[in-house]
């Protein structure tokens, strides 16, 4: 690969690179417009039953969360990456300290009934 | 917060009756003058000290060394030796608080010398000083200095970030000092649970200097685990996988972890704290939908893992002594890593067990109660590493390795009590009372402590280039280890006889004997750290009998031994190449050690830089302000800093070249020396014919 | 080598940036560590929210003071900005005119500058309803989580606008690209939380 042939080879290559991670972008504000519009929606409309919504607004919450580090993020699976390592370690310390807040507190609510749960 | 308001009181609520003596002339009662006198003179103890070190820096010209060498200078190993004097300084005053209340407690039945609320100063500070500001430097300080020469690096990734973190922590440390001469410090202990620190219990200037102080010295630890984590995952030199990194860089990977992951819910404990104070919020206050168990939620989120952030460093520093002084590779290598990890991770699953006795569901204490009991098993493992590492080694009993014998033998009891206490059962009975004072300090005190002083004296001679009185040295573990047990376990006893912790006075004669036994062992811990003075001043005074500029003064295993004592300030000429776990032990048997490179290159360096203490600064300033409600310096010093954030943004030129000519010369001095030096053997390893080289035949216990 | 290596989290800047593209990997890194600890730091206030939610003290709650619309619109301010962003961050790797950059990013920081003009519009809003932060648990716990993140979109615009003053300054230097670039990771980052505070705070709290 040398001289002209080279550099557009290069230059076709680049292009080829700047269309996908452009897609990329696309892809995510499409997805996340999407993921967004939904549960605002459900829940503007209230019809559904309040189980129902807390799950939906929980899944496409989460999904749309894995979207950006997807699309603008670039967090991807197939390289070795310990970014995404990182993600997965802080997201386990976020569970244990987020869902055990929750039920030490739920708990003492529940046993001093202090005003925390319906 | 008016313009009025600022006009007429420029200096927020400060004023003649913050000082010291102030209560003592108004009201002369006998305890007023006692608790008076005390406080002045800790007070007058302080600004002389001050004073004596401006006149001595003036008299003898150092203030620009001390500004263009020292505080602007971003060489690891620098702030590194900084951070340890902070240590230092503040680990002298936190002792001579605990002295005083072992004294008061002695002296307690029925009354005692001191008022419950000077007294109740005395253990806020002393838990807030020993924890924020001796134990979190010296390790800070230690991973500084020693993990990027471990690891084959120049510096760490952020040097700037790095001296940032030294000023805000010694800001922090300013202020618990400042609140020695202006008011009074918190009275809500070194975790500060609301409501009592709420303004409705205690609206005085106390709990903010306790705050802020956290709040800096919180942030700065933030900066350095992230700094850390990514030097050590970034800067490794050629060779260096992760599996054969030393044990210390290890722990300091793993304690960098903890730190960025447990100082956030602190930030957010704090501040929630401040916003009830400052603002009239409702995090922890009894009213209007407030919840005090909140705070001690959210607190030992923080504080159950801090306590792995201060003794992980500490194992690391007992393998590496372990090791070198028995002469053989650490056993148990990988098992010793595993346990490492595991520690971290499970700290996170254990906060609970701080509070059994908050009122949550029985499961919840049992479920808690079994992940702290996990602990002991990794832990057990490292006992075991240690003592298969000694086994059959030819162990010398050098100072660090004094106190790493002292060390496996009482850590393992403090970590028994720490087993019993994880029974939910058990700590009904106990808890809140002596016997967890004693359990504590007997994890922290063996565990920590002691872990951090033998790293002093362990790698001392690598960075001042001469080695500690050995005499001296010996003296203070002895009074160390024999001032800890009488000091703490009589606690035990006292604990289980229903004495609370915190005591002001009592009113059971029956605790007196054990008390005593306590303040004599506390007598003996100010004697160990006076011996601790005197060995420095004696080697300060003998340094040129004890030079060991080779830098190999204790036949070590890992890189930071490889190169000069002291090391140049770019570390390594040429970035080392490893082959093997031991990097160095490995160089010296494969004669690759002590060579001199093909090729000498340019280094780049960052320079000098002015915001580490600027900010520091600042910050003190800011903090200062807020505690004393001085409005307009908040504003003025918050806005500085802000400014400063921003134009340090606009700084180029943060790197500088040391020529490969100036590198080349410095080696071949360094290689000339060590070429001419005679190689010691073990036997002469404490004599002055010692010059850092070591004898290579008698690797893995042969003899010489 | 086909595929390009991806060195840290967010847009690489490739092979044809040289050094800066190596030294983007340890600083970026290095920021992306700060990041997961501030994640942490925003999980413990939205603990506190969640186990607060019901700690009304007979004061406004939800209901009282939410506006979806407003949030909704929020939203599509914020999720507008990721994508400007993007479109910057496409500009700087594949080296367009440096205007266009500029260009987005002025953008952004208008997107954002925007979203805090509603949010603060909200917050007065609920003022003027009795909701300020002394009057409940719930709405301290509410006043500590949301504006935490305007506060950091507060940085971030300024941040943007540092940005802008050191291109003219200095130019496409690799301060400025990696400066941008942790730039890039901090506003996706605060979108990603803004996903949990509408979720959790608004429609949780509407349903």
């Amino acid at each position: 690969m040398t001289g002209q042939a080279g550099k557009t080879a290069e230059q076709a290559r680049l292009a080829a690179e700047e269309r996908r991670d452009l897609h990329a972008y696309v892809w995510g504000v499409t997805l996340a417009l999407l993921l967004t519009v939904v549960p605002f929606a459900l829940v503007h409309e209230g019809h559904a039953s309040r189980f129902a919504l807390w799950v939906v607004i929980g899944t496409f919450g989460i999904v749309q969360m894995i979207v950006h580090f997807r699309c603008f993020l670039h967090i991807t699976l197939s390289h070795k990456r310990e970014d995404l390592q990182l993600i997965l370690f802080s997201a386990l310390i976020l569970i244990i300290l987020i869902g055990g807040t929750v039920w030490i507190m739920g708990s003492l609510a529940l046993r001093m009934a202090l005003p925390l749960r319906t | 917060m008016n313009v009025t308001s600022i006009v007429a009181h420029p200096l927020g609520r400060l004023g003649v009756q913050s000082l010291p003596f102030w209560q003592m002339l108004q009201h002369p009662s006998r305890m007023n003058i006692i608790n008076g006198v005390i406080a002045t003179g800790a007070a007058g103890i302080l600004l002389m000290g001050a004073l004596v070190t401006v006149v001595l820096i003036t008299r003898f010209h150092k203030w620009r060394v001390l500004w263009t060498e020292w505080l602007t200078s971003t060489d690891h190993k620098k702030i590194g030796i900084m951070y340890v004097v902070l240590a230092f300084v503040m680990l002298a005053r936190a002792l001579i608080e605990a002295g005083l209340m072992r004294a008061q407690q002695a002296f307690g039945l029925g009354g005692g010398f001191l008022a419950p609320d000077h007294f109740a100063e005395l253990f806020s500070t002393h838990g807030t000083i020993m924890i924020f500001f001796f134990a979190m430097p010296f390790l800070t300080g230690l991973i500084n200095y020693v993990m990027p020469l471990q690891i084959g690096a120049r510096d760490v990734t952020f040097p700037r970030l790095n001296s940032i973190s030294l000023g805000l922590t010694a800001a922090g440390a300013m202020l618990v000092m400042v609140s020695l001469v202006l008011g009074k410090f918190s009275t809500g202990g070194w975790f500060g649970y609301p409501p009592y620190t709420e303004s409705s219990f205690s609206p005085g200037e106390g709990p903010d200097y306790w705050i802020w102080a956290l709040i800096l010295s919180g942030w700065a630890s933030t900066f350095t685990g992230i700094n850390f984590v990514v030097t050590i995952w970034k800067e490794r030199c050629p060779g260096m996988k992760l599996l054969r990194m030393p044990l210390f860089t290890w722990t300091a990977l793993c304690t960098s972890l903890l730190m960025m992951f447990a100082m956030p819910p602190l930030t957010v404990a704090l501040s929630q704290l401040a916003l009830d104070r400052y603002l009239g919020f409702h995090y922890f206050t009894n009213a209007a939908g407030g919840n005090m168990m909140h705070y001690v939620n959210l607190f030992w989120m923080f504080g159950h893992p801090e306590v792995y952030i201060l003794i992980l460093p500490s194992f690391g520093i007992y393998s590496e002594v372990v090791s070198t002084f028995s002469g053989k590779m650490l056993f148990g290598y990988r098992a010793m890593v595993l346990a490492t990890m595991t520690i971290a991770i499970l700290s996170f699953s254990v906060w609970l067990h701080h509070f059994f006795t908050m009122g949550q569901n029985p499961d919840i204490n049992a479920i808690f109660g079994i992940a702290s009991m996990l602990i002991g098993i990794p832990t057990g493992v490292k006992v075991y590493d240690w003592m298969w590492t000694m086994f059959r080694g030819r162990i010398r009993f050098t100072v660090p390795m004094v106190y790493s014998l002292a060390f496996i033998f009482l850590f393992v009891l403090g970590g028994m009590s720490g087993i019993m206490l994880a029974d939910p059962g058990i700590d009904y009975q106990v808890h809140n009372s002596v016997f967890l004072v004693a359990h504590f300090h007997n994890v922290a005190v063996p565990g920590v402590l002691f872990g951090l002083i033998a790293g002093y004296h362990f790698w001392f001679p690598k960075a001042f280039g001469f080695r500690l009185n050995e005499r001296w040295g010996l003296l203070s573990a002895l009074c160390w280890t024999l001032g800890f047990m009488l000091a703490f376990f009589p606690l035990y006893g006292l604990g289980l006889m229903g004495l609370p912790r915190r005591t002001v006075a009592y009113s059971e004669p029956a605790y007196v004997p054990l008390e005593v036994v306590a303040l004599v062992g506390a007598v003996l811990i100010l004697v160990a750290l006076a011996a601790l003075a005197v060995q420095l001043w004696v080697s300060i005074r003998d340094r040129d009998r004890n030079r060991v500029f080779v830098g190999d003064p204790w036949n070590g295993r890992s890189l930071e031994w490889s190169v000069s004592a002291p090391p140049p300030e770019y570390n390594f000429a040429v970035l080392p190449q490893v082959n093997d776990r031991d990097a160095f032990t490995s160089a010296k048997e494969h004669g690759s050690a002590y060579q001199p490179p093909d090729t000498y290159i340019d280094i780049e360096l960052p320079t000098h830089s002015a915001l580490g203490p600027v900010i520091g600064a600042l910050g003190l300033a800011a903090a200062f302000a807020l505690v004393w409600h001085i409005w307009w310096l908040a504003i003025l010093a918050g806005l500085s800093l802000l400014a400063t954030m921003i134009l340090s943004g606009f700084a180029r030129h943060t790197t500088r070249m040391v020529p490969a000519q100036q590198v080349q010369r410095e080696q071949q001095r360094w290689l000339a020396v060590a070429s001419a030096a005679k190689a010691v053997t073990r036997r002469e390893e404490c004599k002055p014919s010692n010059a850092g080289l070591a004898v290579q035949e008698e690797y893995e216990g042969v003899a010489a | 080598m086909n595929e390009p290596s991806i060195r840290h989290p967010g847009l690489n800047l490739g092979a044809a940036h040289g050094a800066d593209d190596e030294a983007a990997e340890r600083v970026l890194f290095g920021f992306w560590l700060f990041l997961m600890s501030d994640a942490v730091l925003f999980g413990m206030v939205f603990a506190t929210y969640v186990t607060s939610v019901r700690a009304t003290a007979g004061g406004p709650g939800p209901h009282d003071l939410y506006d979806l619309r407003s949030v909704f619109i929020e939203t599509l301010l914020l999720l507008a900005s990721s994508f400007t962003f993007g479109m910057a961050s496409l500009a700087l790797k594949y080296k367009h005119a440096t205007g266009k950059l500029v260009g987005w990013l002025v953008v952004t920081l208008i997107l954002g500058a925007s979203f805090l003009g509603f949010e603060c519009h909200d917050f007065i809003t609920m003022f003027a309803k009795g909701g300020v932060p002394s009057r409940s648990g719930f709405l301290s716990a509410f006043f500590d989580l949301v504006p935490l993140h305007g506060l950091h979109v507060t940085a971030g615009c300024l941040w943007l606008l540092c940005m802008v003053a050191q291109i003219a300054r200095y130019g496409l230097d690799r301060q400025v690209k990696l400066g941008i670039m942790r730039l890039a990771l901090f506003w996706h980052f605060l979108d990603i939380v803004w996903i949990g505070i509408f979720s959790v705070v608004y429609l949780g709290g509407l349903v």
